[in-house]
Formats: C-alpha cells, structure tokens, sequence
C-alpha cells in the first residue's frame, strides 16, 4: 500500500468498553473492569492492522467493540459508508444487520465456532439466508466460490466438522465470512489454536485472499512474530490502552515504548548465533480493575519518573509515518 | 561415556494405546541419552508423542497403554557413586518403587498451570505434601523450607502468600507453584511439558530464565518439551525431533540449527514466522497434514509431506544414520553413513 492513497475506512475515536463489577443483593455497581479505556485509532483500507499485547490488555475487546459484539460505554466507531462516516454506536438494528455484510469476524478457536451437529452446508447455508439470498442455486454458487478460495473442495460441504482437521476449519471458517463479501475482516487469534505448520498455511492463505479481495484486515494475536509478518502497521496494546502503534517494520527496527521493547526482547528467536541480551520485565501485568495512578506500565518501566507515576502520557507523533507513542521518556535520549 | 555422566538412558521406548479394541502405536523405538546437567528439548507438532514419551518414562499413563522398552535406565548420584534405577523394569506403575523416584529423583512440570493445582488447598499445603511424604520433617519445618523456595522462586511476599489458594495467584505465579511444587524434594531431572505455552511472552521470559538458573547454578538436568523452536535455540544443549512417535533427527543444538538434515527439521524450522521477515517473503509451509496414527501405511511417516521423497521411503522400516558424531538422522538421504539404532 503506497502512502499517498490512504483511504480511512474505520475511525475510532476514544472508545471505551467498561464491564460493571455488581455486587450484593441490589447488585450495586462497585467498579468496572476497563478492558477498552479511550482507544483511539484509524484504519485504511486495503491494510492489515496487528494488534498486539498480553492476555487482558482487551485486544479481544476492542476487537469485539469494533463489531459492536460488545456495547462501549463511550466513544465512537465510525465505518466510512462511501466516503461519508457514519457512526456505528448509534446504529438502529436494520442499519446494524446492513452493517454486519460490511464487516466480518474470525474467532480464535476453530473447534467451537462451527456447529458440531450441522453439516458444513448447514452452517455455510445459514448466513445467505439470513442476508436473503432465496434463491438455492445462487447459494451454492457462493458457497462453491468461498470454499475454493480456501482450497476446500466443494463436496466437502455434506461433511461434519469433526472430519476436518484444525487448520481446515480454520480455513472453512474464513470462508464462511467470505460468503456476505465483507471488506473488513476481523481476526482474533486465527492461528494461535494451530500448529506451527498449519499456522503458516493459513497465514499464507490469509495474504492470498487479502491481495484478491483487497480487504481490510484488524489482526489481533499475541504473538508478535505472527502480527509482524501479517501486518502492515501494528498497534500495541497495554491495559486497555494504545501504547504505540507504528508500521511494523518501524515497530521492530526502532520501537519508542519501553512495554514494546520489553515486549520485543522477550520473544525468543530461532537463532543461535545472534543471542539478544534480554530484558526481562519485573512482576505482572496489573489488574484492569484497579489501574495503577498514571502511566499503567510505569510500576513495570525501566524508565519510570515521578511523572509516569501521576500524569497519564498523552500520544506523541514521532516522525512522519504516523508513529505514535504514548511515553513521557520515549525520547529519553535528546534529553 | 560413563554412567556418571548420563542421568537418563532410554532404549528402544515403544508406547501404544489400546482404542476400540485397537492397538495405535503412538512412541516407536525412541532412544536418547540425557547427559548430567544439561538440558534437552524435545521438538515436535501437537500428536508427534513428545509428551506421551515423557510421561512413559514417568509411567503416569493409564491403564489402557502399553509401555515396551529394552531400558529406561535413571543413574543416581549418590556422592561419588552411581546408583542405577531400571524405571522400565518396575512392575507397578504407582507402587512403592515409582513413588520412590517421583519427587527426590525425577519431577515433572505440566503445561497448563491453571489445571495442575488443587483448587481447595492452600498452594503452600500443595507444595509442602512432596516433603512430608519424602522425609521426616515436621510440618512446621516444611513450611520454612516452602517458604525459602518461594523466595528463590521469585514469589513476592512469600509469608502471606503461602496461605493463599490457587485462584487468588495469577498465571505466572501459578507456574512458580507448580515448578516449587516440582523443586521442593531438590529432584535432579527436570522434565518440563509446555512449561510456558499458556503463558504471556514477558512471563515466559521469566519463567525460562528461572529454569535456565536452575540447570546453570545447581546443575540440574532438564528435558524441555516444546514446540517453539524460539525457545529451544535458547535453552538447549541437545535437541531430539520428533514426528509421529519417531524420533527424527537428534543432535547438539549447533548440528539442528547450523547442520539441519532431516527434510522435516528443515520445514518446521523454515515455517515458523520470525521477527525481521522481509515483507514480501512468503513463509514455507509444510503440505498436507499429520496423518492419523491409527492408519500409518509403512515407511516413513513424514513421506507424504516430504519434498524429496523417493520410491524407497514408502517400504519398510527407515533406519536412523550417524552422520557426524552424536547427530542421528532418520532419513533415506543419509544412508551412506553408517546406521546406528
């Protein structure tokens, strides 16, 4: 994707997915889990956008928020309808239903996302019908089509899910949200279920269709080697919050966050002539309930101040490529 | 080499389960050597029997497995003298023998954290039970002693901690218990089973330099089961590969990494996306699928998946060859070097 035609297909603006703690018998609300707290971001079409943290930073969340799985208590998601923006959160139920064949989801465990007691058509079936595609013929071409898009033959579709193996569900699943031909396609955890030699099969095929179709992709994994090859632009999240986001190249050559550095050196690598010095980050990530005061990582930084410890940093553009950072220190080293 | 020197001694392990009034082999003739204070991982997709190679060897299997082997031999370290204990040859899997070697001997370190603790007892209640089986230490003196792991460990205020129940500790701190749970009889063979894989990057840092403390200060010697290679290049002395219950390729780390021959050592090596990959560089992927181990046709396993695979590799039994000193290779391209088994 060149810089210059950039075309915002997703605005987020400050969104922010709370879940109430109710607690006694008058189920008073005594604190909220704040999964998603002030997510602000854009996607293009046409690119992938990794979206990267640990267990709990509400990379799922978000992604769930995205498609209006789970209701933000604030902020807005606003979907380019062409060329005009209109916002989701506010959406009635028709307009959500139209907005449903714009924007698709993967889920991470191919094993519980298709009905064991339905065959393949079934499951296939239902999502033509329900988008009102009446007529059979016209269903089964699509089916036909989606499923060769994957590499699945098309007679596979009398069988049950349990005759396919992990990578080919995962594949059939992509393909059932091919079918309303979506141009965002959310992923949450594609290939984390799979082994590594099924993961890379389903990540090739992934960029495959991506280049045919030209869709959008939100790819959310913990695993920042997967995100890196995937992705074009990476957003790193750390407690409900963005902590930097940067095209993903950047991202690994010259990362600005501690948390991403930290993030970056505790992966082990495949080789045994280049050993990294680690960086090994003290304790746990926080729980999203009782945030710490100010900067969420600085009980974790390296760099913390008395400042990280009371003001929350706000987002710093660095550059020209659009790299984010969220850090009072992260150009510690002009100072 | 000398008894002294090698800690584990496995020959010619064979487990099958019986399923459906069927016998699937699911370990063929595995062998290895485990030298004293090292570690080596064992490499393999989900289903290639890696786990279920260890857990023979610590006869936890069910009653519905078959374990065969010329030897499982575990050496002791007595002060200067070698105590020999034939693990292979014990009759009862959960009898007085076994019992014996589980904890002050041999110990192991399972996957999934969240699983392997009780959730009714205190996590210090859990950890002393090996010691007041094992020795003769009132409760009070395990307790100190639980206590002193716990801060080795790296468990953060370890007197309160102790009397608290697993739900109350986080994944990370939930493997520190399972592996002080694993340490407190002081065992001299490790054998960890996906130690860190449902855990988060930063905390696997953690947890794998713990290990790695372990091995290099008190000369333990770890078998690592995994299957990210990342980890292994990070970890291990010696590498065993395994596909379909077959041990593959097996070697020192530089003969995997540098001197890769197996055909599958070189996909599963050249799959796995790593941090820098250009952007148009595709991944390789391996073709095709594991096959079931219910229907294995004769052969080599990997002969359906493989890129250089001839007519020969389909008959028989594929020998393993040495093709340098300690790097055994089960693979028809190899045979001009002598074979070994």
């Amino acid at each position: 994707m060149t810089e210059k035609n950039k075309e915002v297909i997703f605005k987020v603006n400050n969104l922010k997915t709370w879940f109430p703690i109710k607690k006694g018998a008058l189920k008073k609300v005594v604190g909220n889990v704040k999964a998603v707290d002030g997510v602000s971001l854009e996607v293009y079409k046409g690119e992938t956008l990794g979206i990267v943290g640990e267990s709990g930073c509400g990379k799922s969340t978000f992604g769930k928020t995205v498609m209006m799985l789970e209701k933000p208590v604030d902020g807005q998601v606003e979907f380019n309808y062409n060329g005009e923006f209109k916002d989701i959160t506010k959406f009635s139920k028709e307009e959500m239903f139209d907005f449903r064949k714009k924007v698709q989801m993967v889920f991470q465990d191919p094993y519980s996302a298709l009905n064991p007691q339905k065959k393949i058509y079934t499951s296939f079936e239902e999502p033509l019908i329900v988008h009102g595609i009446k007529s059979k013929e016209e269903r089964e071409k699509i089916m036909e089509r989606v499923l060769k898009m994957v590499n699945i033959q098309p007679d596979y579709l009398q069988r049950y899910p349990h005759e396919f193996s992990g990578g080919q569900r995962q594949r059939l699943c992509i393909a059932r949200a091919l079918e309303v031909m979506p141009e965002v396609l959310i992923c949450d955890e594609p290939v984390s279920a799979l082994d590594v030699s099924i993961q890379a099969q389903v990540l090739n095929l992934m960029k495959d269709i991506q280049k045919e179709l030209n869709l959008t992709y939100m790819f959310i994994a913990h695993d920042l080697s997967v995100v890196q090859y995937m992705a074009d632009r990476i957003v790193v999240m750390y407690l409900g919050k963005i902590v930097e986001i940067a095209d993903s190249k950047t991202l690994y050559e010259e990362p600005l966050h501690p948390y991403t550095k930290a993030l970056l050196s505790a992966i082990p690598v495949p080789d045994i002539h280049n050993k990294k010095k680690r960086q090994i980050l003290d304790g746990e990530v926080p729980s999203p309930i009782n945030k710490p005061s100010g900067c969420a990582f600085h009980n974790r930084c390296p760099l913390c101040t008395d400042r990280c410890k009371e003001e929350d940093p706000a987002m710093h553009l660095h550059g020209e490529n659009g790299h984010i950072v969220a850090c009072h220190k992260y150009d510690q080293k002009k100072d | 080499m000398e008894n002294k020197d090698i800690i584990l001694d496995v020959k010619n392990l064979n487990t099958s389960f019986i399923s459906d009034q069927k016998k699937v082999d699911i370990v063929k003739s595995v062998s290895f050597q485990l030298k004293r204070g090292t570690t080596l991982a064992v490499v393999g997709e989900s289903g290639c029997g890696k786990s279920v190679t260890m857990n023979s060897i610590m006869r936890f299997l069910g009653n519905n497995a078959q374990i065969t082997s010329d030897k499982i031999q575990y050496n002791a370290l007595q002060g200067e003298k070698v105590v020999e204990y034939q693990i292979g040859a014990i009759k009862k899997a959960n009898g007085p023998e076994m019992r014996a070697l589980r904890g002050p001997e041999l110990s192991m370190i399972f996957q999934d954290p969240m699983s392997s603790l009780n959730p009714v007892y205190k996590v210090g209640d859990q950890v002393a039970e090996g010691l007041l089986q094992h020795t003769k230490l009132s409760k009070k003196e395990a307790r100190q002693k639980v206590l002193e792991l716990f801060r080795k460990l790296g468990i953060p205020d370890p007197e309160s901690r102790i009397d608290c129940y697993p739900h109350q500790f986080s994944g990370g701190m939930k493997q520190r218990v399972v592996i002080a749970i694993a340490m407190i009889c002081n065992p001299e063979l490790i054998i960890c089973d996906e130690p860190t894989t449902a855990l988060d990057v930063t905390i696997q840092a953690q947890i794998m330099e713990l290990l790695k403390g372990l091995q290099v200060n008190e000369g333990k010697s770890i078998i690592l089961i995994t299957h990210n290679m990342g980890l292994v290049a990070e970890m291990a002395d010696e590498i065993c590969v395994m596909y379909m219950g077959r041990v593959v390729e097996f070697g020192s780390l530089e003969d995997l990494f540098d001197r890769t021959a197996h055909p599958y050592t070189k996909a599963l090596l050249r799959s796995v996306p790593v941090l820098g990959l250009a952007d148009d560089q595709q991944l390789e992927t391996i073709p095709g699928i594991t096959p079931n181990p219910a229907d294995l046709k004769e052969g080599c396993e990997f002969a359906n998946r493989c890129p250089d695979c001839s007519e020969e590799c389909r008959k028989g039994k594929i020998p393993a060859f040495e093709i340098s000193k300690g790097h055994r290779v089960r693979c028809l391209q190899y045979s001009n070097f002598p074979e070994v088994d």
